[in-house]
């Protein structure tokens, strides 16, 4: 058995006296599409946070890739392969598309692989970038003329510049209508058909359903259900956290 | 943009400072050496405020605490051990630039207006210092006699000139630093600072490394310019050294020039000053930093993004008809 490439181990996060996250176990495999479900306030982007070192965790650890993360700053995580897209899309708004790629090749891909060849490979690489995603034509474009699922075509565009290993989409659908979510799918599919782990965060049932080869749910900052997609919606405890009793 | 890259750039920038040099040569009036001293010297302390404030977003009010440690750190040293300015300059700059690095260290966990307020209390705190330090003069200020003439090599130099051609060096290094940064890795990492903090350090980017570089570089400069100007000035009081016009005028130019390139605080340091030099003469002094309010007022209303804002904004739609 091959080891995880993420492991979460036994993770609580409080903000004052609220228990956001309590002992979180989740471990997650070397090229696995993982769906990761909840209700509002149910700790997931928290759990995001703590994984990507935007939140610092109060007990327990994260190991990735065999070494732990822990009390390791966001862009240090960054730089040993974990990416992230936001929830809502923060792009960098002063700088066009191709710049706000620039930025992940520069700070993570260059301290990681030293530094691409010119500026000329940079720019390839960049429209590279926006082209697997479909927005080559929008290349010299500010992030103020793109419509909402460009916005998070680029996000996630973004965290694909900085190679990574994991990548985790949070949300990136929510909001979008049925034919943006299948390209949406189809680009996180391709992502990991090139090798990259996915955790995907969504309350899109149907897209969660069709991408996750395995599901995690959380309810109120515990996890209570880990398994196969089919198996973990029929759990009694998930349909009592999304319906109620 | 007609693309120049950072050799040929400095090249020009070297080559405008040698024309503007030899034009106040010929010229060898002794007031335009003063006046324009004190605008270069905003050149100076504008385009080193816009490095922190402009390309990463965060509002440095204690300017004028920078530029006063480089022009004590000058006191001291006159009474201490005295060298030559070029020296004293570059003590300015350690001095400051560590304060920079202190300084960013201990506020940068603050953002927007509580920044602001750190920065200004930073200020107050030294001002508080400098007036209870005797041997630099206290709040007597201290008095520093300036040589008629220098003599270098065989040559004798006005000595105003000299002042006068240590700040243009200045401005030019300074214009060169900030285009380059402009341009570099560290310019984009500062932009993004600007932007967003978090996508930054999500991107990679190792956000309080990247703040601390601009504080120090900042600050450094800041001292840059203060270094000479105990002997511009001949007497240096604290009120003087900390004077509000140095925290206003340094947040103000960029403002005016436009905050995003390193055009905006040149601009915006020659128009200002310019004015401000020309009120001192016709009306009073005391007028300067009302003129500074009314320009800040007027251009926050018709260009919010500066001088240079504006003119792009018309470009673009120019070429967009």
């Amino acid at each position: 058995m091959t080891a995880p490439l993420l492991h979460v181990d036994n993770i609580s996060k409080r903000f004052g006296g609220f228990v956001a996250l309590d002992g979180i176990e989740l471990e997650v495999m070397p090229g696995e599409r993982l769906g990761l479900i909840g209700p509002n306030g149910s700790g997931k982007s928290t759990l995001v946070n703590c994984i990507c070192g935007t939140l610092q965790n109060e007990t327990g650890n994260v190991r990735f890739d065999g070494s732990d993360l822990n009390g390791l700053a966001a862009h240090q995580r960054t730089h040993r392969g974990v990416a992230r897209s936001f929830q809502l899309p923060r792009p960098f708004h002063s700088m066009n598309l191709v710049d706000n790629l620039r930025v992940p090749l520069l700070y993570t891909v260059h301290a990681r692989i030293g530094p691409l060849r010119s500026t000329g490979d940079l720019d390839a690489r960049c429209l590279e970038l926006l082209e697997m995603v479909g927005l080559a034509a929008k290349a010299k474009h500010m992030p103020r003329d793109l419509t909402q699922v460009e916005m998070r075509k680029l996000e996630l565009a973004r965290a694909v510049a900085a190679e990574p290993k994991l990548l985790i989409a949070d949300e990136a659908m929510a909001g979008l209508s049925h034919s943006e979510i299948d390209d949406i799918l189809k680009l996180l599919m391709r992502l990991n058909e090139r090798g990259i782990t996915i955790i995907m965060i969504e309350h899109i049932m149907s897209a969660v359903m069709s991408f996750s080869q395995r599901l995690a749910v959380l309810v109120s900052g515990k996890k209570v259900a880990d398994g196969l997609p089919q198996d973990v919606v029929r759990d009694e405890q998930v349909v009592r956290a999304y319906l109620g009793q | 943009m007609i693309a120049v890259n950072t050799a040929k750039f400095s090249l020009i920038m070297i080559a405008a400072g040698a024309v503007v040099m030899a034009f106040a040569h010929w010229v060898h009036v002794d007031y335009l050496y003063f006046a324009s001293y004190t605008i270069l010297q905003f050149i100076v302390l504008a385009t080193a405020w816009n490095i922190l404030g402009g390309y990463c977003g965060y509002v440095n009010f204690g300017s004028a605490a920078f530029f006063a440690m480089g022009a004590y750190s000058s006191v001291f040293m006159h009474k201490f051990f005295p060298v030559p300015i070029p020296v004293l300059i570059v003590i300015g700059a350690l001095v400051s630039g560590t304060a920079g690095l202190g300084m960013g260290y201990l506020t940068l966990r603050l953002r927007g207006s509580f920044f602001a307020i750190a920065t200004l209390a930073l200020a107050v705190v030294l001002q508080t210092l400098v007036v209870n330090w005797d041997f630099v003069g206290g709040s007597r200020g201290a008095y520093i006699i300036r040589p008629e003439e220098l003599e270098f090599a065989g040559i004798t130099i006005n000595y105003i000139e000299y002042l006068f051609f240590l700040m243009l060096s200045l401005a030019v290094i300074a214009l060169i630093t900030a285009r380059t940064i402009e341009r570099s890795q560290l310019g984009f990492g500062f932009a993004t600072i600007r932007d967003d903090e978090l996508a930054a350090e999500a991107s990679g980017v190792p956000t309080l490394r990247v703040k601390l570089i601009a504080t120090t570089i900042s600050g450094a400069f800041m001292g840059m310019a203060g270094a000479p100007f105990p002997y511009y000035i001949g007497y240096l009081q604290p009120s003087s050294a900390f004077g509000l016009e140095y925290a206003v005028n340094s947040i103000a130019m960029p403002m005016i020039g436009g905050t995003t390139s390193w055009v905006g605080p040149l601009v915006g340091a020659i128009l200002l000053g310019s004015a401000q030099q020309y009120a001192t003469v016709t009306i009073s002094s005391a007028v300067n930093l009302l003129i500074v309010g009314l320009m800040l007022v007027g251009f926050v209303i018709i260009a919010p993004n500066g001088i240079v804002g504006l003119v792009q904004e018309r470009l673009r739609a120019w070429r967009k008809p």
